[in-house]
């Protein structure tokens, strides 16, 4: 046996495009997530105890179950209800569904750690709801969101190579085809783990400049 | 969708309980000895253990499992699918583990670690019976949440073969066409796994005694 990374190399613009996917499908579906999430736990906040136990079940029932079963619950069970979506936007929206589950605990967790002094002096002082999310809770909760919101980015980013189960073209589907067709799985996947382990060390290189730079409005000790 | 299907379904989350059991509790052992590499002071044992635990932290378990399901023929060796499941869960839970440990070593009361010294304890000693059971105590939350998330994660081991629930709702849909049915009930199955593991922790928090107070 012998290793041979050329072969693999020199399909390097297949492996680009499926770096490229991996990227595409990670940030849009991080995004997704975490706005979805945001909406989740800003209406478990005003939306009454109704509206905030009804939204405990499914984010309980995400967070319990394997990514892969919803993936495949979406992807091959979605047709039977009327759902029938290509597989790169199936991906997308379970990837987004899932990490939304866990960006609603938590943004959940940041709005309570806002003191609720800030909230009621900002009521007495005539702020409007809008006003008081985006001008006393985001800023305030940013730092405390921060650690755990990159740490489930790259928790994400790790998941999209789940996608390739159902045929979307990233990374892990690309290199595993091409490993196949030149008999060269092996140095394929050591490839793609190395791409990974990069962007995983990037990101998180990325969160701590991000805490850092916020760090200055740490909020004093009372 | 019938009873005999649900069945073979929860005959099949058996095999998902066992794998993942074993593989948390070999990645348990397996942490513990990467926290000591990281403990003793000795420079490449250290390199040795940062670089685990970087790297199996850093790829996706599903490249983890392909890889090594392909590698192990290429070398030479022949296991069956449930021991390469076993090896793949191990060692990725191990490096998850062995981050959460390290939280609970530097918990230690250094008190206890002198005293211990000041009683004769060589540093192994002090290490399995002084540092090891307290930051295990510390530690069990993340163990337990660790437990749900390998739980999870044993679902990718169907790739290499091995039938466990994911595994046989894939089989199952593929005999039925049911796909809506089956991996609905497959996914209950694995939440109700989640929540007794859970409820099970927290009993056992509640129930043990805690360090220093705590």
């Amino acid at each position: 046996m012998g290793f041979d990374f050329n072969v693999i190399l020199s399909k390097q613009d297949a492996l680009v495009s499926g770096i490229g996917m991996t990227i595409f499908v990670w940030v849009v579906g991080t995004l997704f997530a975490a706005v979805i999430g945001f909406v989740i736990a800003t209406a478990r906040r005003y939306g009454g105890v109704i509206v905030d136990k009804a939204l405990t079940v499914p984010i309980e029932v995400i967070r319990g179950t394997p990514f892969l079963v919803q993936l495949f619950l979406l992807y091959f069970g979605g047709p039977y209800i009327g759902l029938s979506l290509d597989a790169l936007p199936a991906g997308l929206l379970a990837l987004s569904i899932y990490g939304a589950a866990y960006f609603a605990e938590i943004f959940r967790a940041g709005y309570q750690s806002v003191p609720p002094g800030h909230v009621e002096a900002a009521e007495c002082l005539g702020f409007t709801r809008i006003q008081i999310i985006r001008n006393i809770l985001l800023p305030e909760m940013a730092l405390l969101v921060i650690p755990p919101s990159v740490n489930m980015a790259i928790i994400l980013l790790k998941e999209t190579a789940l996608l390739s189960l159902i045929t979307v073209p990233e990374m892990t589907m690309t290199a595993s085809a091409i490993g196949s067709q030149e008999y060269a799985f092996v140095e394929a996947m050591v490839l793609i783990a190395l791409v990974y382990w990069v962007l995983v060390e990037l990101a998180g290189l990325l969160g701590r400049l991000a805490e850092k730079k916020l760090s200055r409005y740490r909020l004093a000790k009372a | 969708m019938s009873w005999k299907l649900f069945n073979l379904l929860l005959e099949a989350s058996l095999m998902t309980i066992f794998v993942s059991t074993v593989s948390i509790l070999i990645g348990l052992f397996l942490a513990i000895l990467l926290s000591a590499a990281n403990l003793s002071g000795i420079r490449p044992l250290q390199w040795f253990a940062k670089f685990f635990i970087s790297f199996f932290r850093g790829t996706p378990l599903l490249v983890q499992l392909l890889l090594l399901y392909n590698l192990l023929p290429v070398v030479g060796i022949q296991i069956p699918s449930l021991v390469t499941a076993i090896i793949g869960l191990s060692i990725c839970t191990a490096a998850y583990q062995a981050e959460n440990l390290r939280g609970g070593f530097e918990g230690v009361p250094t008190g206890l670690v002198e005293s211990a010294d000041m009683a004769g304890f060589s540093p192994v000693q002090t290490f399995f019976h002084i540092r090891v059971p307290i930051a295990l105590r510390l530690t069990l939350p993340a163990l337990i949440n660790e437990a749900i998330l390998i739980l999870k994660a044993s679902s990718l081991v169907s790739v290499v073969g091995l039938i466990e629930l994911t595994r046989m709702a894939q089989n199952l849909v593929a005999s039925t066409f049911m796909p809506l049915e089956i991996y609905a009930s497959a996914g209950l199955i694995y939440l109700v796994i989640n929540l007794v593991v859970a409820t099970a922790g927290r009993q056992l928090e509640r129930r043990l005694p805690g360090v220093g107070g705590k």
